[in-house]
């Protein structure tokens, strides 16, 4: 079991003006589970996609079980025993389970015979699904099991994952780890890449760690704590938020019965939440995605009207409301999806400053823009969130995910909200800028703003919230002070397992 | 007003022979929609292989080299419309009219000399006994070869889709080209492919029209078929037996109502005339009510971007 699997040499991969790459070498062992750490853009990405042979390295070599091995295309790499879980599901909707797999597959077996393998390895790996369910249907965790069968139908001897926990309750991934504890008893190596530090201690054998596409580190990741892991991948000391002890207000957002019609035909209703905010108080709410999170935001951001008297604002009902005059109150949102929700893609930072600033930051005087308070304004959330661009000129898209996510926050922040209300606010962040936007929340909760973090990341959660709640299929657990909670009843808020089963074996 | 003027027989024969065009572009682009790209072009296409098919026929004397050559002529133009979405990332709404407009332009430049002109006739299969039967004989068995090609061809394409490997590749392209694309499958091959597929069905829709339905050559001669066509594939939900439903739905009403207006009914022609656009998609629009939906990639742009 100790034979090397897969040996990378030198592999060098240049994008016009970044090198994703540069010269990157490591091996993996069979039977081994390899953590590949970096922060975003740090070119973990890139690297899987040449082993997976959808990018073409510049240089460099690779050799599988001895033999010199680069992929032309996916189906080469497959038929040599690559299997990849993509972090965005690459899955169609619209067909169902089987034909889905059938999909990744080179010579599938007629459907009747493939949906029979089907239920035989979800049932030996303890990942059921039926295979004639439409995939449109199915929860994130179950699209999940769907990959992951789809690559051990082709029985692989190196397994890809990205990012496959960050969809899952705590006890899912308990599951997930124990179907891959199974794999690798069979000789099956798996890459595995994740930000979730604690994860990867408890999972993986060995790591290698990227920082601006060298390979900089290796670590046994049982042997190093999270936080050593975290300085390696930066580069530098690492510092975590603090929270300063706050004193709560008056109930400033206070939801009382709140439901909701989901405007989407795959979207989840809410059912009658109740919930309050203090002010000064960070309230927490968990929840695997798609269980009413985008709705929520939704509908306290004025996307979608609900009966007046659901929503208060400092007692005030504004379930009528739209977003602008909301804004005006001091409610603001800001929503999880970077490009094209809570920003515009091709307009400029100033620009996007101003759409939402306009109100709080006197931005208009009679219906005319004033472009050079706007241009303030942006070069003062550039500057205070040191957010990484030429200037307040460029584009939202042409920012990197972590800087974009930096502007937008403080963006909100910066207008001094009564209430802010934030879905994912370090999603697909790396650990320095994460920390910074965290940090920003907790400040902004110092002096009095009432803060609804809405995430999938309980570490955040912990760290940041007074009290936690958790959505489950569009409903609202209790809420509890965030201190006194276990993981494991964290994960029963979430709605538990849903319904899966561990490995039989 | 005369109804005894109308002979059943005879309008269900003509009914078939009317849906023919109309059935043959719709199935077309039908394939084209499902793999995610959205041809507005079908109107363009249909009448350049109307005049690649009269031409072509009238030179060589030979109806089937017509028609044919009217396949050819339509796959070009969709060639046209391929690179420019394809591989320009052109818009494929703004590309698709355009195609039209030079479609409808460039036909009446090829067939100015073809005006007035007679082409040679086209043959009719008379299937042996099934023909003789009274009543269906005439209806469904006296027809030319291409009524019987489009519905092979509506069959075919159901098969296909629903049950080949072929058919799931193309439905997951028009699904999530992302995904198909990691998958490893050449979703702007795919694509290009369909695409002609759907420019040659046009183009024999077309050559029907000018080749047998008709049988001359008039400047935009298929006189909207070709947008019924695009609006029957949406209303019918993008499933091949609702387009031949469609079609044929269609084509009866538009035969019938020819009859109505020959007969003298006290219906302002106008009506008349509208009555089977508006029946068709009222129609389905009804039938459409259920919960199926547009291929997810429909009118979107691909670029395998790292």
């Amino acid at each position: 079991m100790t034979d090397t699997l897969l040996t990378i040499e030198g592999l060098t991969k240049a994008y016009p003006g970044v090198v994703a790459n540069d010269n990157v070498s490591f091996a993996i062992r069979e039977g081994e589970v390899h953590a590949l750490l970096g922060e975003n853009g740090a070119g973990k990405s890139t690297l899987v996609k040449m082993i997976y042979g959808l990018v073409k390295p510049d240089s460099g070599t690779m050799t599988l079980r001895g033999a010199p091995y680069a992929p032309a295309e996916p189906r080469a790499a497959r038929a040599a025993g690559v299997a990849m879980v993509f972090q965005h599901f690459s899955l169609f909707d619209a067909l169902n389970v089987a034909e889905n797999i059938a999909l990744g597959m080179e010579n599938p077996p007629p459907m009747r015979d493939l949906a029979a393998r089907i239920r035989e390895v979800s049932e030996t790996y303890g990942l059921p699904i039926d295979p004639y369910r439409t995939v449109g249907d199915l929860s994130a965790g179950e699209r999940q099991r769907v990959e992951i069968i789809r690559c051990l139908l082709q029985d692989p001897r190196l397994l890809i994952m990205d990012e496959p926990t960050s969809v899952l309750t705590p006890q899912e991934v308990e599951i997930l780890f124990q179907t891959l504890r199974k794999l690798t008893a069979e000789g099956v190596a798996i890459l595995y890449i994740s930000h979730k530090l604690e994860e990867i201690r408890a999972l993986c054998d060995q790591a290698t760690i990227l920082r601006l596409g060298r390979n900089v580190g290796t670590c046994v990741p049982a042997g190093t704590t999270a936080r050593e892991m975290a300085e390696m991948m930066v580069g530098s000391a690492f510092q975590a938020p603090e929270r300063a002890p706050r004193e709560l207000g008056e109930v400033a957002l206070d939801i009382t019965g709140l439901s909701v019609r989901s405007p989407s035909e795959f979207g989840t209703s809410l059912k009658n939440l109740h919930l309050t905010v203090r002010a000064g108080e960070i309230l927490g709410l968990g929840g695997v995605a798609g269980n009413g999170q985008d709705e929520l935001l939704a509908a306290l951001s004025g996307e979608l009207r609900t009966d007046a008297d659901a929503i208060r604002l400092k007692g005030r009902p504004i379930g009528r409301l739209g977003p602008a005059a909301r804004r005006q109150l001091g409610l603001l949102t800001a929503p999880e999806e970077r490009l094209g929700h809570a920003a515009a893609p091709d307009m400029s930072l100033t620009e996007n400053a101003a759409l939402t600033g306009a109100q709080r930051e006197g931005l208009v005087a009679n219906g005319f823009l004033k472009w050079g308070k706007a241009r303030e304004f942006a070069e003062a959330v550039i500057a205070r969130f040191d957010v990484r661009t030429p200037g307040p000129g460029t584009a939202a898209r042409a920012l990197s995910g972590g800087n974009l996510q930096k502007f937008v926050i403080g963006r909100e922040v910066m207008q001094r909200p009564e209430v802010l209300v934030v879905n994912q606010p370090t999603w697909g962040v790396d650990a320095s800028a994460a920390a910074a936007i965290r940090q920003a929340l907790l400040d902004l909760a110092g002096t009095g703003t009432a803060v609804l973090v809405i995430s999938q990341d309980l570490d955040e959660l912990m760290e940041i919230s007074d009290r936690f709640g958790a959505l489950n299929e569009g409903r609202l657990s209790d809420i509890r002070p965030a201190q006194e909670l276990s993981v494991d009843e964290i994960g029963l808020m979430m709605g538990g397992a849903h319904g899966m089963e561990v490995a039989h074996v | 007003m005369d109804f005894g003027s109308i002979n059943p027989i005879l309008l269900l024969a003509s009914l078939m022979v009317a849906a023919t065009p109309l059935l043959l572009a719709a199935i077309g682009e039908l394939v084209v929609e499902r793999a995610g790209v959205l041809n507005l072009g079908v109107e363009g296409m249909m009448i350049t292989g109307a005049i690649c098919g009269f031409a072509i026929a009238v030179n060589t004397g030979s109806p089937i080299v017509g028609l044919v050559a009217a396949a050819a002529g339509g796959a070009a133009l969709s060639l046209l419309f391929a690179v420019l979405t394809q591989f320009a990332l052109a818009n494929q709404v703004a590309s698709g009219l355009s195609l039209t407009l030079f479609g409808l332009g460039l036909s009446a430049l090829l067939g100015q000399g073809y005006q007035g002109i007679k082409p040679p006739p086209f043959p009719r299969v008379d299937i042996p006994l099934l023909s003789d039967i009274p009543v269906l004989g005439p209806i469904l068995f006296r027809h030319d070869i291409v009524v019987y090609f489009g519905l092979a061809l509506v069959a075919a394409v159901w098969w296909v889709l629903k049950n080949t490997r072929a058919g799931l590749i193309l439905r997951a392209v028009g699904e999530n080209h992302d995904a198909a694309h990691a998958l490893g499958y050449k979703v702007v091959r795919i694509r290009i492919l369909a695409i002609m597929f759907g420019g040659a069905c046009a183009g024999l829709g077309g050559a029907y029209i000018s080749l047998i339905r008709v049988p001359q050559w008039t400047e935009g001669m298929t006189a909207g078929i070709g947008w019924i066509a695009l609006a029957l594939v949406v209303f019918a939900s993008w499933k091949p037996w609702r387009v031949m439903l469609g079609a044929y739905l269609f084509g009866g009403i538009t035969v019938l109502q020819l009859n109505l207006q020959a007969a003298g009914v006290a219906i302002p022609v106008e009506y008349l005339a509208m009555s089977p656009y508006l029946i068709t998609i009222l129609v389905l629009v009804i039938m459409s009510a259920d919960k199926s939906r547009a291929p997810a990639a429909l009118g979107r742009s691909f670029h395998a971007s790292q």
